[in-house]
């Protein structure tokens, strides 16, 4: 499926600005840690103490009933919240041993280095080839020796996506032109060209045929062996066929979301330690 | 038959064609308005060629064809023969005030023709038709042509090239409006200069960095009531700021650059009139580019932001691109309605008769609009089919700047 020609760039640093920071993640074994996390929209709390430590380099899930705040928890991650009016979250999130939420962080540079993919694909209205070259390109691709050219990198990226195939001939087509599971890759191949640690995935099969699903599960097994993938998710099987560990969050008596229980998918799906995941996941509710 | 449980009764719902019969009602309604709005439309339109086609008896100090040198009729003769004609025909006097304002010898053929056709044949409308009389009443077209021995008629189109190459003239065959056209576009370039950018920031700055609470949300309210604001307190708003308030940038002054004309020295310029139409439909284009802007997907905003796009990175790349398009459509509306002003023009100080074209922003000015008004506040008819074309060249000057915004608003939309 995928060539192994195109692994070269993936550990290599092809931005002008990362560097030493990129030793100091790592040290603590996990890509990013919620430390006591609430998230409040105006006066409303929407998750309560959240403590979670997501492991490098794995697939984590995040499935819960709705309203149980997974996906506040997964755009608290690279501040995506913060466009909410009347959002703001208590408690720490660490990335790099550096708190996302601390008063001197910039969300631009939060957001650069924890790539999202949403719910609906989203690709620009601009061409394929522009829709994983504009954020590169932002972010300060530099073309140099021993770096790839722009054209190698979209290539690169695009066939990573599992799209290359699919889009070779038709670059300068418009993103829109594709079907829902060819944009939704693109919007991953777009997310990866930025170079990301952190790939958040807001249910992003929700929106597509079982076969597009299929596309993309894949996908994302292929991706975690270079980034840290974590997926919210309505689907229970979906979880259960591509996650390495899951979190179980359900809704407390005064409607705040709250972490119920975090471990390994296998030990969560076979053998939860909380009656209220059991109940969950075997159907009883949500 | 129908499944277990779920049964049709063997009758239709017996409301059914009362129900259809009332939307068809509403549907008939809607296409006899549609209609009257047409039929409004087309009337308007044959109003105004009925004015601007017709008969016009025409007579002249001189006969024409007296001035004719061996068959050669004036209008192809030399620069020599025409001074000649004007030397045979005018007063000493009237010469000498003529060779003063421009030398014979500096004028080219086409001049001299105009002067001796304004000095010597001095033309006068004695009667003017509109095109169902020229059509269908000859008898009474052949009777007025009668009364006026040694006239000549002709078939006139008004909006024929004279109007648009002459400057205005008390003498209505002879009257244009090109002073009015430079003015129109002047202005309304200007307008569009200072109008558009402001519009467009506002609009980002009210969308994309304010937060919803209550003095925002009061000011909103505010640019919405000052678009129903009636067009002369603009022009007094004009008058007072740009006229009175900065006269000494509005007349040039401050750059040295007063032109001769004491109405221009007081401000009354150019310069002021595109102020003050821009003051006029900034409210327009604020509200309209708010409305585009707010309209772009937030998707589209999430996705950019997501890849560590600044929000300025944002809305210049995704954001404006994608509501370019609506905004030009606002832009457009607001510029039409520009164009047509008369009221705060008229305050701000128009000029109603200059025969000299703007030569920037400092000289004094008159507009189409302010053309049109003042001659058909005039009782002579000939006046009217003056009118009549000029309001022709004023909806081609509407349709081709709207032309103009709408192809440059498909190419955009053709670039996603």
């Amino acid at each position: 499926m995928l060539s192994s020609n195109i692994m070269p760039y993936a550990q290599s640093n092809i931005f002008s600005k990362t560097g030493e920071q990129e030793e100091a993640a790592g040290a603590s074994g996990f890509a990013i840690e919620a430390r006591n996390l609430s998230i409040h929209y105006s006066a409303f709390r929407a998750v309560k103490n959240v403590d979670m430590a997501i492991p490098e380099r794995k697939i984590t899930a995040i499935i819960g009933p709705s309203g149980c705040g997974k996906s506040t928890v997964l755009r608290s991650f690279n501040r995506m919240n913060d466009l909410v009016p009347g959002a703001h979250a208590e408690g720490d999130v660490i990335f790099m041993g550096q708190n996302i939420y601390a008063p001197q962080v910039d969300p631009v540079e939060v957001r650069r280095r924890i790539g999202m993919v949403f719910q609906k694909p989203n690709p620009f209205p601009r061409s394929i080839y522009e829709n994983v070259a504009w954020g590169a390109r932002l972010n300060g691709f530099k073309v140099g020796l021993g770096r790839p050219s722009m054209d190698e990198w979209v290539e690169n990226c695009l066939r990573k996506a599992a799209l290359w195939d699919e889009v070779k001939d038709k670059l300068n087509q418009s993103g829109l032109s594709l079907s829902g599971g060819q944009q939704q890759r693109l919007c991953i191949a777009r997310a990866i060209a930025i170079q990301p640690q952190i790939i958040l995935m807001d249910e992003p099969a929700s929106a597509l045929d079982p076969i597009a699903t299929l596309k993309v599960e894949e996908l994302m097994q292929e991706l975690a062996r270079d980034y840290t993938i974590i997926v919210v998710t309505h689907n229970m099987q979906q979880a259960a066929r591509v996650s390495d560990q899951t979190a179980f969050f359900t809704v407390d008596a005064d409607r705040a979301g709250m972490l119920v229980e975090f471990g390994d998918t296998r030990q969560i799906f076979t053998n939860p330690k909380d009656s209220r995941t059991e109940g969950y996941i075997s159907g009883k509710y949500g | 038959m129908n499944g277990p449980g779920l049964s049709f009764p063997v009758e239709f719902d017996p409301t059914l064609p009362r129900r259809h019969s009332s939307g068809n009602i509403f549907a008939r309604f809607f296409l006899v308005s549609t209609w009257a709005g047409i039929a409004a439309l087309a009337l308007l339109m044959l109003t105004i060629l009925n004015d601007s086609i017709g008969y016009v008896i025409i007579t002249t100090e001189v006969d024409p064809a007296s001035l004719a040198v061996n068959g050669v009729p004036y209008e192809e003769q030399t620069n020599q023969q025409l001074t000649d004609i004007l030397a045979n025909h005018l007063s000493a006097r009237r010469l000498r005030v003529l060779e003063k304002e421009t030398p014979f010898a500096d004028l080219n053929q086409a001049e001299l023709v105009l002067l001796v056709e304004q000095e010597v044949l001095d033309p006068e409308a004695a009667a003017t038709f509109s095109m169902v009389q020229s059509l269908f009443d000859r008898s009474m077209v052949n009777a007025e042509l009668a009364e006026h021995p040694g006239a000549t008629m002709q078939m006139r189109f008004w909006l024929q090239p004279g109007l648009l190459s002459n400057s205005g003239s008390s003498n209505a065959l002879l009257a244009g409006i090109r002073t009015a056209l430079y003015g129109s576009l002047w202005i309304i370039a200007i307008t569009i200069l200072v109008a558009f950018p402001i519009g467009v920031g506002a609009a980002i700055f009210l969308e994309e960095y304010t937060v919803d609470n209550a003095f925002y949300r009061l000011l909103r309210a505010n640019i919405t009531n000052l678009a129903g604001v009636p067009s002369i307190i603009y022009g007094m708003l004009g008058l007072a700021i740009f006229v009175r308030g900065m006269q000494p940038i509005t007349s040039g002054a401050l750059f040295n650059a007063v032109s001769g004309d004491p109405a221009a020295a007081t401000g009354r310029t150019i310069l002021s009139a595109g102020f003050t139409l821009a003051l006029l439909i900034l409210p327009l284009i604020i509200i309209n580019a708010q409305e585009a802007i707010r309209a772009v997907n937030p998707l589209l905003r999430q996705a950019s932001l997501g890849l560590g796009a600044t929000q300025w990175e944002t809305i210049w790349h995704h954001v404006l691109p994608q509501a370019m398009p609506g905004i030009l459509t606002g832009t457009i509306l607001a510029i039409s309605r520009a164009i047509g002003e008369t009221a705060p023009l008229v305050v701000v100080g128009a000029a109603t008769y200059i025969t000299f074209d703007p030569t920037g922003p400092f000289s004094k000015f008159t507009t189409l609009p302010i053309a049109i008004y003042q001659w058909v506040s005039r009782p002579q008819p000939e006046f009217r089919s003056l009118a009549a074309a000029s309001i022709l060249v004023l909806m081609a000057l509407l349709l081709s700047l709207n032309a103009f915004a709408i192809a440059l608003r498909n190419r955009l939309q053709k670039k996603q």
